[in-house]
């Protein structure tokens, strides 16, 4: 195998794990308070609707994605004003919420199929990018994939090395005790669903403007889900995410190259690897000690905080 | 009142209705309806099939009313969209092979609506008709071209399902390359899926990776056309319809679908109350095959692929003819022979020699 | 200043009153969000059409039963789950595989005419649905694992899986290589009850099941223990109920049931089994069981709303050429309120000013 198809390969991971990467950060800040989101594949799919008709009457790449971003907000601040205000129960309003965007963004968006925009791929920095081998592999993609591995390393230093991150664990792990402390359990929690959903609408709009630079019904194709997966995958830890999104986000491409190299493996159970995965791992995690209580799933979980006072 | 007023108007009112029944059978705009598995935005299958409907509605203005339905599911629900439909018109239009079962179920139950079947094979009543396009004519010239055009020997096919209409199009387009460029290589790639653009984008991604400067696709959307106008050096072609706007320095041509005429054509029929059920299989010479323009190649090599095509279109050339092997080795066509279309390339399942991939299942 | 206070009882009139609010809000809400956006059709005409006129038609009507049956049946059996703490989302995979087992029993038969023939596909699809349910079932009992996350990633894997034997050993031998099966025969189709329609007998499993399982719940000792373990898993655990059989049975009948679904809709409007086999019952089904309030009458009611919206909404589509999804639009937003209003079944909402 040359070393230009090694690149590619490497190159095309990458881009295909960026939506992941970004639904599945923001997620996990909201599982990491206690909070379960179903609603991940809704804000995303609305994010990648809002990116590309932005672009398409701003013609502002950047205008777009700030769009996407509060676009991924708004609609999040439904499900944390009915889970966190009304008490309601998390996995059927996550579920309303993936419907409602599914079919908000259908609906806007019918007037827009037969549209095309500007694709921005790649970004060429001086010098940086001209170096051999290294120059298209590291130095040579759209500004987003950056920012997502910045995203990852963000989360993880406000998780575990501020005041705030380390109250937000502790919410995730007993909202209860937390509360008695003294710790705004629902503010806490709203502000990681609002950050979920930016983030899950940053991803669904990397999806419509740098992917492919058309829109259509259902573009996310199951992508949201698969960032719920990778979460369980990653262990709630950030920087596994990247990890995992590499190996969801790969099996596709991998998939398509090993059969140009005519290598006779069924798509299908290829496919299904990551998700067998994400399950062993999720009982590898219990089966381990359990005093490592930062490699374990944040004990509140879905579970609904009922303020005393 | 005179007599004479009398007679008058019973005459007239005797030449009225003897006019209406003697002028057209239906009086009635005709109303015809498509039934679409993608969105008419896919600039590809689908979009083919509306610009037929559109051609229709130009040429028989009030004559016609058209429904269509776009991006209808392949699965038990598309029975009722079908039934819909037949309740309230007189012909449909079923633009996909999977809607085959629904087709006939409906169809039995509605006698007296016409059904039209694309890419099917089964007529069990009269009132069903099949049609599809001799499109690998089409892959035909693109084969030729790319083998012409290519810089690494290499042709990257975006493959959907295997098919017999979808082998029929690599064979085709293989022994074209072939034919002028015996040095050609071709990769296929199967997506499992007629649409779905961020899947096409990225198989077109990894043929490029793996060499090849020439794509070719057998799905519906335009994604391949914007990866290859997005890369240096590698060209496309559009793949049911003229997709120059995605690829103005990567499309070379396209095989382009008109469906225009012949939907006319069935339409009016129903008008005249002339439609019969039938099996059409079109090409070239019939103008269901077309071309868009030839760009990005030398002119000369224009000019040679449009004399292509008109041989195609007068006979002189067939696709498929021998000397030509299965890629197991045992013959298939005699020198000269040429395949019938069935059941040779009708229930194509197999590659021609020379074709290095393992046959899928 | 808005508070909720929470009431000393459950308001009983909130019971009856506030899935008619929701209703309401949500016609609002989406009337006002397809004016904004439709400029140039009649909302009103088009709520018509998807509300009223297929309730009008006995075809539309004989198809909403169509699409209500394996709702029913999926609602069913997942309320039992829910009224225990058990989540089991992937009904849907539970559904394909159900769908797969049953029909393969059914295709292995096709030249052999028999009565027999529909039951034994029902039961392999019963026992397709419970096996894969079980896989979470163990890991929850054994492992603790959360099967939320289980149920969904097994999903995934059914529908890949669903795909494999359809371009493999379930793929008919004489269809041009499509991927889909042969064509159920006669013995393999379940036996229509309304004739010229597609509405078959499972509706009436689904109406049988559904009195079945309200009676069980009122009377039967299980009922009443998965009520307590749903609503105070340490006074169950005290009183000596099994957690970890609750969670077994839960998870076994919802996932035979959503296998059942999934056989009668293959052997059913299908008539054979394809790769559109999965068409998202089993999440929608989650919707219905949520909107009945888990009450096993309800969902007769909430299972044939959604369907409505479902007929309505394709309808809408032929006739105004808006896409199809915006039947999921208000779905949602009727979950949304639904959950919103059901608030005020507990809770009562006071205004008053913050005294400084």
């Amino acid at each position: 195998m040359n070393e230009s198809l090694l690149i590619s390969i490497i190159i095309g991971i990458s881009i295909a794990s960026v939506p992941l990467i970004f639904a599945a950060i923001g997620e996990l800040v909201v599982e990491r308070s206690g909070v379960l989101n179903l609603g991940v594949e809704g804000m995303m799919i609305v994010g990648a609707l809002l990116g590309f008709v932005v672009q398409f009457h701003t013609g502002s790449p950047f205008i777009a994605v700030l769009a996407a971003l509060l676009g991924g907000m708004a609609i999040a601040s439904i499900f944390a004003f009915l889970t966190q205000f009304l008490l309601t129960n998390q996995v059927a309003t996550g579920l309303a919420l993936t419907l409602f965007g599914l079919g908000f963004s259908a609906f806007v968006g019918r007037g827009y199929t037969e549209e095309t925009i500007q694709l921005i791929t790649s970004t060429h920095i001086p010098v940086l990018s001209d170096i051999p081998i290294v120059g298209p592999l590291l130095f040579s993609y759209n500004p987003l994939v950056y920012l997502a591995f910045f995203m990852v390393y963000l989360v993880w230093w406000f998780l575990f090395k501020t005041k705030q991150g380390l109250i937000l664990r502790s919410i995730g792990d007993n909202h209860d005790a937390a509360h008695a402390i003294g710790h705004k359990v629902i503010r806490y929690r709203v502000m990681a669903i609002l950050f979920g959903g930016a983030m899950a609408g940053i991803g669904g709009a990397f999806l419509s403007l740098v992917q492919v630079p058309i829109w259509g019904e259902d573009m996310t194709a199951g992508r949201g889900w698969i960032a719920l997966g990778l979460v369980v995958f990653s262990s709630w830890q950030p920087f596994r995410v990247i990890l995992g999104a590499i190996i969801f986000g790969g099996i596709t491409i991998l998939q398509l190259h090993a059969q140009g190299f005519d290598i006779r493996i069924s798509a299908q159970y290829l496919s299904m690897l990551p998700y067998l995965a994400t399950i062993i791992i999720l009982v590898s995690l219990r089966m381990r000690a359990k005093n490592k209580t930062n490699r374990t799933m944040p004990n509140c979980l879905g579970r609904i905080f009922h303020s005393t006072t | 009142m005179s007599n004479i007023r009398l007679t008058s108007i019973l005459k007239l009112s005797l030449l009225s209705a003897v006019l209406a029944f003697t002028s057209n059978v239906f009086a009635d705009p005709v109303k015809a309806a498509f039934v679409y598995i993608g969105p008419t935005g896919d600039h590809g299958w689908t979009f083919a099939h509306d610009q037929g409907a559109k051609y229709v509605k130009e040429h028989m203005g009030d004559d016609v009313v058209i429904t269509t339905v776009e991006s209808v599911a392949e699965n038990s629900d598309s029975e009722r969209t079908i039934t819909s439909l037949a309740r309230k018109n007189d012909i449909i239009f079923t633009t996909s092979f999977g809607y085959m079962n629904p087709t006939i179920k409906v169809a039995a139950r509605y006698p007296d609506v016409k059904f039209e079947h694309a890419t099917g094979y089964l007529r069990p009543t009269d009132n069903i008709s099949t049609y599809s396009a001799r499109f690998y004519e089409g892959r035909h010239i693109i084969g030729k071209l790319a083998g012409k055009m290519t810089k690494s020997n290499v042709i990257g096919y975006i493959a959907s399902f295997p098919i017999p209409e979808v082998i029929r199009g690599i064979n085709s387009a293989y022994l074209a390359a072939k034919s002028v460029n015996p040095d050609i290589q071709i990769k296929i790639v199967w997506v499992y899926t007629w649409y779905d653009p961020g899947k096409e984008a990225d198989a077109a991604n990894a043929l490029i990776a793996q060499g090849a400067d020439i794509i070719m696709q057998h799905t519906d959307s335009t994604a391949a056309m914007t990866v290859a106008e997005e890369t240096e050096g590698v060209y496309a072609f559009g793949q049911a319809s003229d997709m120059g706007a995605w690829g103005p320095t990567s499309q070379l041509t396209g095989i382009i679908d008109d469906w225009g005429p012949y939907y006319l054509a069935r339409v009016q029929a129903v008008k005249d109350g002339t439609w019969a059920s039938s099996d059409t299989f079109d090409g070239i010479a019939e103008g269901m095959v077309e071309f868009a323009p030839m760009a990005n190649m030398p002119k000369n090599l224009a000019s040679w692929a449009e004399r292509t095509i008109s041989a195609i279109g007068n006979g002189y050339i067939h696709p498929f003819t021998g000397p030509i092997n299965k890629q197991d080795g045992s013959p298939w066509l005699a020198e000269g022979e040429t395949a019938p279309a069935y059941p040779d390339l009708l229930t194509m399942d197999f590659y021609v020699e020379g074709i290095d991939s393992k046959y899928p299942n | 200043m808005i508070r909720l206070i929470p009431r000393i009882e459950n308001s009983n009139a909130m019971i009856l009153l506030s899935p008619l609010l929701a209703l309401t809000f949500t016609v609002i809400t989406a009337y006002f969000i397809f004016a904004s956006i439709l400029v140039d059709i009649e909302v009103s005409s088009v709520f018509y059409t998807l509300f009223v006129e297929p309730l009008t038609d006995s075809y539309y009507i004989s198809e909403l039963l169509v699409k209500a049956a394996p709702l029913m049946i999926i609602a069913l059996g997942l309320s039992i789950g829910f009224r225990a703490g058990v989540w089991n989302i992937g009904a849907e995979g539970q559904f394909v595989i159900g769908g797969i087992a049953g029909s393969a029993v059914g295709l292995y038969f096709y030249d052999v005419e028999g009565f027999w023939i529909i039951p034994l596909m029902s039961i392999a699809g019963i026992l397709g649905g419970m096996f894969y349910a079980s896989i979470a079932a163990f890991l929850k009992t054994k492992y603790q694992v959360n099967e939320i996350l289980v149920t969904l990633m097994l999903t995934y894997v059914a529908v890949l899986f669903l795909s494999a034997m359809l371009q493999g050993p379930l793929r008919n031998p004489s269809g041009f290589n499509f991927p889909e099966s042969r064509i159920f025969h006669d013995s393999a189709l379940l036996p229509i009850i309304w004739q010229g329609t597609r509405v078959h007998i499972g509706l009436i499993i689904a109406i049988l099941f559904s009195f079945v399982i309200w009676f069980g719940i009122k009377r039967h000792m299980l009922g009443m223990q998965i009520k307590i373990t749903g609503s105070a898993p340490r006074a169950a655990k005290f009183a000596g109920f099994d957690d970890n059989k609750t969670v077994w049975f839960s998870l076994l009948i919802s996932g035979g049931l959503a296998g059942l679904a999934g056989l009668f809709e293959a052997a059913g409007p299908a008539g054979q089994l394809t790769p559109g086999l999965p068409q998202f019952y089993g999440f929608t089904a989650i919707i219905v069981a949520f909107l009945a309030r888990l009450h096993p009458l309800g969902i007769l009611f909430s299972a044939s709303l959604i369907a409505l919206t479902y007929v309505g909404g394709e309808n809408v589509q032929i006739d105004y050429d808006l896409p199809s999804s915006i039947t999921q639009i208000l779905q949602g937003m009727l979950l949304f309120y639904f959950l919103a209003c059901d608030i005020l079944i507990k809770y009562k909402v006071v205004l008053f000013k913050t005294i400084r």
